[in-house]
């Protein structure tokens, strides 16, 4: 007990992890922008003086303004407006939240369905697991994508309409989490069948401790290392899902625009000279997802030991 | 040695397809919409009327200068005030070879008279129809019908015998869904005939052997119709040389088309004036949370007129190409003037103040339907609506979706608040009032009802006194310009791009008719 003086800070600052995390300038850059949009986007009503989702606010003579640094910006309106006179930086804000939630909500919803499949298939085997792994199987022939539209469809069959504009956020949880749950049934799977016959798992079975504990005391911890570097690509693959299913305008509805849906609807813009409406959302929606992947990547190589150099 | 074997390919190419190129060519036409079926009589709107008319001829028609003139009637002349004689050609035969008589024509005319026809309200003044020989037509009418041959440019001639075996008696019932096969296929006089039709993807026109006119330019044999929803994909389809004429360029891109040196661009206004109807019929708004219905009371609706800006969405949404309107119906027509066309002022605090008296000071909630791929930026009109009646406290939702459903559920009376843009083929006011303010009419869907307007057009209907019959048209524009039964907006002006060398004439009601189209 000679670390009982430590702070957990102290703690940190001692491990492994801090220390290839300042050795690591991508790790240290990804992780400032991500703190920064994460910041942003979730205490936007502090930041920005407009609420581009109430109709009533905004005014259609500010339409098309350009950004503020060009000859006919306005000051008010730093990144432009959009057609309907929306600021564009409070939107982006705005529908970024969105995107965030949804990414976080559908890769949380894959993660828990896909670890505890895989896990259970894993450590039960037999037929169980063989019927777990054959249908990952079939659904890694789905492209995601084609499953997130088919149960989006299947969605708004069932919704009635005056729910579904309410409904869309949950529905496209839904479909994202749904079509990306299999990466993580097979890589716990894989993890849970080189676990079970270590020592410590043998042990513990035979001393009685129930099949229960044994999965969630003993093997999940040591499974979740690779569990979380592909759940971190895959929040960035999901934030890309949300934004492409609302590009195609299944989305989420235009009233209350994510990322996706902003790009969609400034692409009608396009040749008009207008680039700055789809511009700015795209080009955000760029920065999110590669600083995601960097600091995936950087997960990943930090945490398996056999890529160490 | 491999090198000359490429060159005589090349040649051989060259010359298999060489002749086609300099002799036969194809004009591809994009616009937004679909035709919504094929069969003449089912549905009376623009895109379906579009398609129709190159496939299509009726007894008179409407040419380039907009003048009624002869098609498949050749001279008319009116017996005593009720009875009118058409003569027809003699020379017209439907694509399949069968020639036309006047049974065609009399099965036709029935045949847009019956229940599930949409061009019924058109013709209900005609009592009888039938054939004196087999060329000669007598239509009779239940009283006097000055605007008879407007209404007729619209009635289409189908072939009675291709009716009977294809089991197209009466025309397909589009509100209930029905599906027959006169909505999927065609059979008619006119210069085209399609032999390929998907909805919504491609319709192929090739040209009828058997029509009896003369095209301008010999080279059009075919015309492929391929809509594109998506406003921008269809600029860059133009814009690469894959469509050749576009029939409604989004406004934002007019700019950018005519910087390019392979497009022209033509401008008209057009006829058709877009507007905002609100139930006044029903007890309770269906989408509305006050348990009434706020717009029965006049006070209300001019509340929502008055918040209206439509200068902002004149110069912001429709980039200036657009005409603010007070009134349905647009010059040109008889029965317009400016007087009438003048708009109430925009004046939020007068709305609110309105708003507040009639007894909603914290406004209500309500839902607008709108259409996203019929008129000029339809939706984007609707989006600015919404943030305008949000400042005097009317929370509306929008309710947006693709035409065939927008007035599917319209005709099934389910809008409180919809959008609406109406034509007047006849170019006479006694169109607009027996469709949309007559009681009981099919699209009078704000359930408006006043007996002085209904007598009025009774008296449009038969009155041959033109001062007596123009009277009577002023004083029911007075009527209803006064209830403000509609919210009008503005007059729709319509763009055509087309690349330099291909000619289709543009005309005001957005109608193109390909045997006028050439190439240069």
């Amino acid at each position: 007990m000679d670390d009982k003086g430590l702070t957990i800070w102290d703690k940190i600052k001692d491990s492994e992890i801090y220390f290839s995390f300042i050795k690591s300038p991508t790790a240290i850059v990804s992780s400032i922008l991500l703190a920064i949009i994460f910041f942003c986007s979730f205490f936007v009503e502090f930041i920005t003086p407009y609420n581009p989702f109430d109709p009533s606010s905004l005014s259609l003579m500010d339409a098309f303004t350009p950004p503020s640094w060009t000859s006919e910006g306005k000051v008010e309106f730093l990144l432009g407006t959009d057609g309907q006179g929306r600021d564009m930086l409070s939107t982006i804000l705005y529908g970024s939240r969105i995107s965030l939630i949804v990414g976080f909500s559908a890769i949380l919803f894959s993660l828990i369905l896909g670890v505890g499949l895989g896990l259970t298939a894993g450590f039960f085997g037999g037929k169980y697991e063989m019927i777990v792994m054959r249908l990952t199987d079939v659904q890694l022939t789905v492209p995601s994508i084609l499953m997130a539209l088919l149960v989006d469809g299947i969605a708004r069959g069932i919704i009635s309409r005056e729910l579904h504009d309410e409904m869309a956020i949950y529905v496209l949880i839904f479909a994202i989490g749904i079509s990306e749950w299999p990466q993580f049934a097979r890589v716990s799977r894989a993890a849970t069948l080189v676990e079970k016959n270590k020592d410590y798992v043998s042990a513990s079975i035979i001393i009685g401790v129930s099949n229960f504990i044994v999965i969630f005391k003993h093997i999940l911890p040591n499974i979740m290392r690779p569990v979380l570097v592909i759940g971190t690509i895959g929040l960035a693959l999901a934030i890309i899902a949300e934004a492409t299913l609302s590009f195609l305008g299944v989305g989420v509805p235009p009233t209350t625009p994510s990322l996706g849906t902003l790009i969609r609807l400034g692409n009608d813009f396009l040749f008009s000279g207008e680039w700055w409406i789809t511009f700015f959302p795209a080009i955000f929606l760029v920065i999110l997802a590669f600083s995601i992947n960097l600091l995936g990547d950087w997960m990943r190589d930090t945490l398996n030991p056999k890529l160490k150099k | 040695m491999k090198y000359g074997y490429f060159i005589k390919i090349l040649l051989a190419f060259f010359l298999a397809f060489a002749p086609t190129q300099t002799f036969a060519k194809t004009i591809k036409w994009s616009m937004q919409g679909d035709s919504l079926t094929l069969d003449p009589h089912a549905q009376n709107e623009g895109p379906t009327t579009q398609v129709s008319r190159q496939v299509y001829e009726a007894l008179v028609t409407r040419g380039l200068d907009m003048k009624i003139g002869p098609q498949l009637a050749t001279e008319w002349r009116t017996q005593g005030p009720n009875t009118w004689i058409f003569k027809l050609r003699e020379d017209v035969k439907f694509s399949d070879g069968t020639p036309l008589t006047s049974e065609d024509v009399v099965f036709s005319i029935l045949r847009a008279k019956q229940r599930t026809s949409d061009f019924k309200e058109y013709i209900s003044t005609v009592s009888g129809v039938k054939a004196v020989n087999d060329y000669t037509v007598e239509i009779t009418t239940s009283k006097p019908n000055p605007i008879l041959l407007n209404q007729l440019s619209n009635i289409f001639i189908m072939s009675k015998k291709w009716c009977q075996e294809n089991f197209a008696i009466a025309p397909q019932n589009w509100d209930a869904g029905q599906e027959t096969i006169a909505a999927t296929k065609a059979l008619g006089t006119g210069p085209f005939r399609i032999t390929l039709r998907e909805p919504n993807t491609k319709t192929v026109f090739k040209k009828n052997m058997h029509w009896w006119g003369e095209m301008k330019d010999k080279k059009v044999t075919e015309i492929n119709l391929l809509p594109i929803k998506n406003a921008a994909t269809r600029v860059a389809a133009l814009l690469s040389g894959e469509i050749d004429v576009v029939t409604d360029v989004p406004v934002q891109d007019l700019a950018r088309i005519k910087n390019s040196p392979a497009h022209k661009v033509e401008s008209t206004a057009q006829m058709r004036t877009i507007f905002l109807g609100m139930d006044q019929g029903a007890d309770k708004l269906r989408t509305g949370n006050t348990g009434d219905n706020p717009f029965k009371k006049k006070a209300v609706r001019q509340a929502l007129y008055q918040a209206i800006d439509i200068e902002a969405i004149k110069k912001k949404v429709m980039r200036g190409l657009s005409e603010p309107a007070g009134i349905i119906t647009f010059p040109g027509v008889n029965g317009y003037t400016k007087e009438l066309d003048k708009r109430l002022p925009y004046d939020v605090a007068a709305a609110k103040k309105l708003l507040a008296d009639a007894g909603y000071p914290n406004g209500f909630e309500v839902e607008l339907r709108c259409p996203n791929d019929r008129y000029v930026n339809d939706e984007a009109i609707c989006t600015a609506v919404v943030g305008m009646l949000g400042k005097i406290g009317v929370k509306v939702n929008l309710f947006a979706q693709t035409k065939s459903k927008h007035f599917k559920e319209l005709k099934d009376n389910q809008g409180d608040f919809y959008m609406l843009g109406w034509g007047v083929p006849t170019l006479d006011s006694h169109y607009v009032f027996h469709y949309l303010y007559e009681s009981g009419a099919s699209w009078n869907r704000v359930n408006f009802s006043n007996s002085d307007v209904d007598a009025a057009i009774r008296v449009m209907e038969g009155e041959v006194n033109l001062d007596k019959r123009n009277a009577a048209i002023a004083e029911a524009w007075k009527i209803v310009k006064d209830d403000i039964s509609y919210l009008p907006l503005h007059h729709q002006v319509i763009s055509w791009a087309a690349k330099k060398d291909v000619n289709v004439p543009i005309r005001p009601n957005n109608e193109p008719l390909f045997r006028f189209a050439s190439f240069d």
